[in-house]
């Protein structure tokens, strides 16, 4: 472990349930039998009514918070948020975390192997919506033996989770916390997940989604993936500040020829590389198709406040004001749609500089706000 | 509690839906929550009164209304709230008219710029009148459209809003009785009761 924090929720251990009853899924395919691979931080109270569920993002997974040994480097990826005296305070919530599946963390995906051919499933994963997410975590709860969520939270592709369980399980969660969402993507952000499928494709070590049985990694474009993913999670200002024109190597001195490289260039090769490592190239495939599809309202008559006026529970709807991939005008069209059905609403857009990227990191405001809402959410389950 | 918002209470009726813009930190929403059952939302731009706010378990939205109000849905409440933020907006008239369409009723409050001193410090001085209740010079103050008592009725006259009720409150405990009888001259804070 880094360090000592004692706001960590330390050393946590993962767990993996077996469904054997058959998902049938929104692609009219039917998926078993499925694993899920979850933690849990805080204990779950008597009667079941403190559980929140924390939905992940696109590249997420169920490490959200703590440790897995003494030597992590680094905690889970919303260890910001979850943990003792923080926003999710697991002095107050029994909170679970877990890797949806199509993932490539533990949880059936494309690396798992098929039954009913011995091999991993690779690119004939079943194509995934959002809802089916939902129904894997809502029988993850059936599981738990937990009957309504205090609260389900998520930001980016896991907020269009929580808005999903709104209206598909409305009876069984109290409130909605949605960071940095949509109600659906723009051709803009279809448009950039149709780059870095591209990027994916184009490396012949794809194989047409086939690399685990021949052996090949898709290594450049899973990263030529991440780059531009990444570019779009930062803001101008967050990358100016950051980078700005520093050079990492060479220089523009005259009648020298010496070959330049921006430090952002060497910093996205880097993550891209890191990326590419630790995911799989279907999951992202599979992910960013989901992302697309998503479209709260389709089902709806395209009619926001109509798919909201079948929610009951409250909602906590957060922007950040640099934000470019879910814009705050995108969270305002879920605030008013919201506030139109007549639902319990509160909306803040906070000052930042971080882009779609703040909603991981610790800005005071936000972190403030987030913890005040979920001390109602702890006061009313 | 500022004085105003104690006045509003007695027009909100028990358990209705109320719309504050200008919430501030929402003490005056959860004092309706608490005594009367009140179902309250408010409008706010302040970060910090926006955390107060949403601390003291409310819902709150952040959004200018000088913005618009075209979000909220026609007679989406009960009651609409605005105290002493009247002479703070671009288009009071227009916001006047979006409070309307959106309540049933609605509760606005504002410095009354008819008041004895101002008129006195303007016209003794020839300056725009500095106090300790609008501390504001000419240039960096908020309060870009004072108006006087006499300034509002007339609009609503104009306008053809309905006063179902007024309320003056004067400076000093010499001054309820004549802010009552003569209210453009003694009300230091006008309240007032309307609806279409």
């Amino acid at each position: 472990m880094a360090d000592h924090n004692t706001q960590s929720v330390g050393l946590v251990v993962p767990q993996t349930v077996l469904f054997e009853q058959p998902l049938t899924l929104a692609c009219g395919r039917e998926l078993a039998p499925y694993e899920l691979i979850f933690e849990t931080y805080g204990e779950l109270n008597a009667d079941h009514s403190n559980a929140v569920l924390v939905c992940h993002a696109l590249s997420g997974h169920h490490h959200a918070a703590g440790y897995h040994s003494e030597e992590d480097r680094k905690p889970g990826w919303w260890d910001e948020c979850i943990g003792p005296g923080k926003p999710i305070d697991t002095n107050r919530f029994f909170v679970v975390s877990l890797n949806n599946i199509g993932g490539c963390h533990g949880s059936t995906g494309p690396t798992s192997i098929n039954p009913d051919t011995g091999k991993p499933w690779g690119p004939d994963f079943p194509s995934l919506r959002v809802r089916d997410w939902v129904t894997s975590q809502a029988r993850l709860a059936d599981h738990l033996g937990i009957n309504c969520w205090a609260a389900i939270v998520g930001g980016s592709l896991g907020g269009m989770q929580a808005m999903r369980w709104a209206l598909e399980y409305p009876e069984r969660v109290k409130h909605c916390v949605v960071i940095a969402s949509a109600l659906k993507l723009s051709a803009q952000n279809i448009a950039f997940n149709e780059i870095a499928r591209q990027a994916i494709h184009a490396d012949p070590g794809f194989a047409g989604g086939h690399y685990l049985e021949q052996n090949t990694v898709p290594a450049k474009g899973l990263a030529l993936a991440r780059m531009v993913g990444h570019v779009t999670y930062l803001s101008d200002d967050a990358m100016a500040s950051k980078f700005g024109r520093d050079l990492r190597t060479g220089s523009f001195e005259q009648g020298v020829e010496n070959p330049v490289e921006f430090q952002v260039q060497s910093y996205l090769r880097y993550q891209g590389s890191q990326f590419s490592e630790n995911f799989d190239a279907n999951t992202y495939m599979l992910m960013t198709r989901a992302l697309d599809y998503f479209d709260l309202a389709r089902e709806y008559g395209d009619d926001p406040v109509a798919a909201f006026s079948k929610a009951s529970c409250s909602f906590l709807v957060v922007s950040f004001s640099t934000d470019w991939r879910f814009s705050p005008a995108r969270s305002q069209e879920i605030v008013d749609a919201l506030i139109a059905s007549g639902r319990s609403v509160t909306y803040a857009n906070i000052a930042a500089d971080e882009g779609h990227d703040a909603f991981l990191l610790p800005i005071p405001r936000y972190i403030e706000l987030f913890s005040a809402y979920m001390s109602r959410v702890g006061e009313e389950h | 509690m500022r004085q105003d918002l104690t006045h509003i209470q007695q027009w909100i009726e028990p358990g209705t839906r109320v719309l504050d813009l200008g919430c501030g930190d929402g003490e005056f929403l959860q004092q309706l929550r608490e005594q009367r059952g009140v179902i309250g939302t408010g409008l706010e731009i302040d970060p910090d009164n926006i955390n107060g706010a949403v601390g003291r378990g409310l819902n709150i939205i952040e959004q200018n209304m000088d913005e618009g109000l075209s979000n909220f849905p026609d007679d989406s409440f009960d009651t609409v709230v605005m105290a002493h933020a009247l002479q703070a907006v671009h288009y009071p008239d227009r916001i006047l008219d979006e409070m309307l369409r959106i309540g049933r009723e609605c509760v606005v409050t504002f410095p009354n710029f008819g008041h004895w001193r101002c008129r006195w410090y303007l016209s003794t001085r020839g300056r725009m009148p500095v106090s300790r209740f609008m501390p504001y010079t000419w240039y960096d103050t908020p309060n870009i459209h004072f108006c006087t008592v006499r300034d509002f009725e007339a609009l609503c006259q104009e306008k053809g809003i309905k006063i179902l009720a007024r309320d003056m409150v004067g400076n000093t405990s010499r001054e309820p009785l004549l802010a009552s009888v003569w209210p453009n001259l003694f009300a230091l804070t006008a309240i007032y009761h309307i609806t279409r």
